[in-house]
């Protein structure tokens, strides 16, 4: 959503030059919601949200809310009809949540789902959140999800997608690598461009300084 | 109570019906009495196959609906005793297959015979999973191409989730695999699978191998169940196959080829 940070309320030249920009853009402004931006204004500055709000509609915008600001600006935003939006920034407002000292809040657990059967063609296994780990073969035609890691503990022959909502650090395991397509946070190789010391082999799939990395377990000769 | 048996396959034309055909008539052959029923609503082609199709007067949509007695329907063959045949309409459709329908049949069938043999279509759409759904076992018939081995697979994860021994959480419908159309010359040559890569992709145990055969085409043809050919290749490994499903410990023939004497290497290639 758009904010409109005010800086000062009086200011004649505010609405004037507000206008010329949304002139130079008209389809992209047309009746957007806007929210005031109040962080700069000091803690006693009270003004007429509801001549800002009748000025933002003469230029094509609708006000919609107030972020930031203090308490008695609060109210009187909300006597012109404009409710306190939580900002995406800490505000100067004193309800922050309370922490108990000392305290370190645990990292937010993966839970790991657990697939002991054939993955068979047309199937389809999202792990939401956590890791995948299939103790068996995954056939041609099959797809494995997960937020997290993915390990085959059996031959890998249908796709494996980690890390699906952008993790760039979780990574694919398999005890043999025939698979269709592999990816990692989006970025993928289809078994076409698979390298001949990697295929029928022990693999771990990894993202090495934004490139997607097909490495063996065991090197070639051990 | 008697053993639901699914032919299922998932590919087209991989044999379904030639094999439930050879399976009933193997199992009757030996004394087991067995009744073979078509699911392949509106494709009628097991009466043809056990060449039965001028004795049709209800068939098994006629039961399901509740037109006619199930006795009515059943068809006993002629030439072996135990065997009968449950043919099929050609002018409905797949949606005829009502759950509680099929069900109804398969409970009065598990009552009266030993073996009971589901034909499935073609597909994975209703009517292969109404022949599938009650199955306490599987034959999955795949021919060794890669199409037809990743259609299998698809079959067996269905079967590993569809049926009703997965919706009830009870042991899961056993699977085997009845490999077809096997022709072990062109597989030395590289342009079939063998029977090694197929199974290493299905990973279930294997029934039989079925050798591609002439037999076949000509056993379809004048309505004689091919294992009733006992001179064929075919015919001997369907024997096979049925005395395996039926515990016999037998090594598998027709797998590799024929070594071939002087005379016939001279007369040139025969079926």
């Amino acid at each position: 959503m758009m904010v409109l940070k005010i800086l000062d309320p009086a200011s004649e030249t505010l609405f004037s030059r507000l206008s010329e920009k949304v002139r130079l853009a008209p389809n992209f402004f047309r009746n957007s919601a806007v929210v005031l931006d109040l962080e700069c204004l000091p803690e006693t500055q009270v003004c007429d949200f509801g001549d800002i709000k009748a000025r933002l509609r003469d230029c094509n915008l609708i006000a919609v809310g107030v972020q930031g600001g203090h308490r008695l600006q609060h109210e009187a935003a909300l006597r012109a009809g404009l409710p306190l939006v939580p900002s995406g920034r800490p505000t100067r407002t004193d309800n922050r949540p309370a922490q108990a000292a000392g305290q370190t809040v645990p990292p937010p657990s993966r839970p790991t789902l657990v697939v002991s059967e054939v993955v068979r063609s047309g199937r389809q296994i999202y792990a939401p959140g956590g890791d995948l780990v299939v103790t068996a073969m995954v056939s041609a035609g099959a797809e494995l999800l997960a937020d997290g890691h993915i390990h085959v503990y059996g031959t890998l022959r249908g796709r494996a997608l980690a890390g699906l909502s952008g993790d760039t650090t979780a990574r694919i395991f398999c005890l043999s690598l025939e698979a269709e397509m592999v990816s990692i946070a989006g970025l993928y190789r289809v078994n076409e461009d698979f390298t001949p010391e990697i295929v029928r082999k022990p693999v771990q799939i990894c993202l090495k300084e934004g490139y997607l990395c097909l490495e063996p377990f065991f090197p070639v000769g051990r | 109570m008697g053993q639901i048996i699914v032919m299922t396959s998932g590919k087209g034309g991989v044999g379904k019906t030639t094999s439930s055909a050879a399976f009933a008539t193997g199992f009757a052959l030996r004394g087991h009495k067995t009744v073979v029923i078509d699911f392949d609503v509106g494709l009628r082609n097991l009466d043809l196959v056990m060449g039965c199709e001028r004795r049709v007067v209800f068939d098994f949509i006629n039961v399901i609906n509740g037109e006619a007695k199930l006795y009515q329907a059943l068809i006993k063959d002629k030439r072996v005793e135990n065997l009968y045949i449950l043919p099929t309409s050609q002018t409905r459709d797949k949606d005829a297959l009502t759950k509680e329908g099929v069900e109804a049949v398969m409970d009065e069938l598990r009552k009266e015979f030993e073996f009971i043999i589901c034909d499935s279509p073609a597909g994975i759409e209703k009517g292969a999973l109404m022949a599938l759904y009650f199955a306490d076992q599987a034959v999955v018939v795949t021919n060794p191409e890669v199409s037809s081995v990743r259609d299998s697979d698809r079959i067996l994860g269905m079967l590993a989730a569809r049926s009703r021994r997965a919706e009830l959480g009870q042991p899961p419908v056993i699977e085997h695999l009845l490999l077809t159309r096997y022709d072990p010359i062109r597989v030395e040559r590289g342009e079939m699978l063998n029977v090694n890569d197929v199974l290493e992709i299905l990973a279930i145990p294997l029934l039989g191998v079925i050798p591609e055969s002439q037999a076949v085409l000509r056993a379809s043809n004048v309505g004689v169940p091919v294992i009733l050919d006992d001179t064929s290749n075919a015919g001997m490994a369907y024997a096979d196959a049925v005395a395996r499903f039926l515990g016999e410990q037998l090594e598998h023939r027709f797998v590799k080829p024929e070594k071939r004497g002087l005379f016939s290497r001279l007369l040139g290639r025969t079926a």
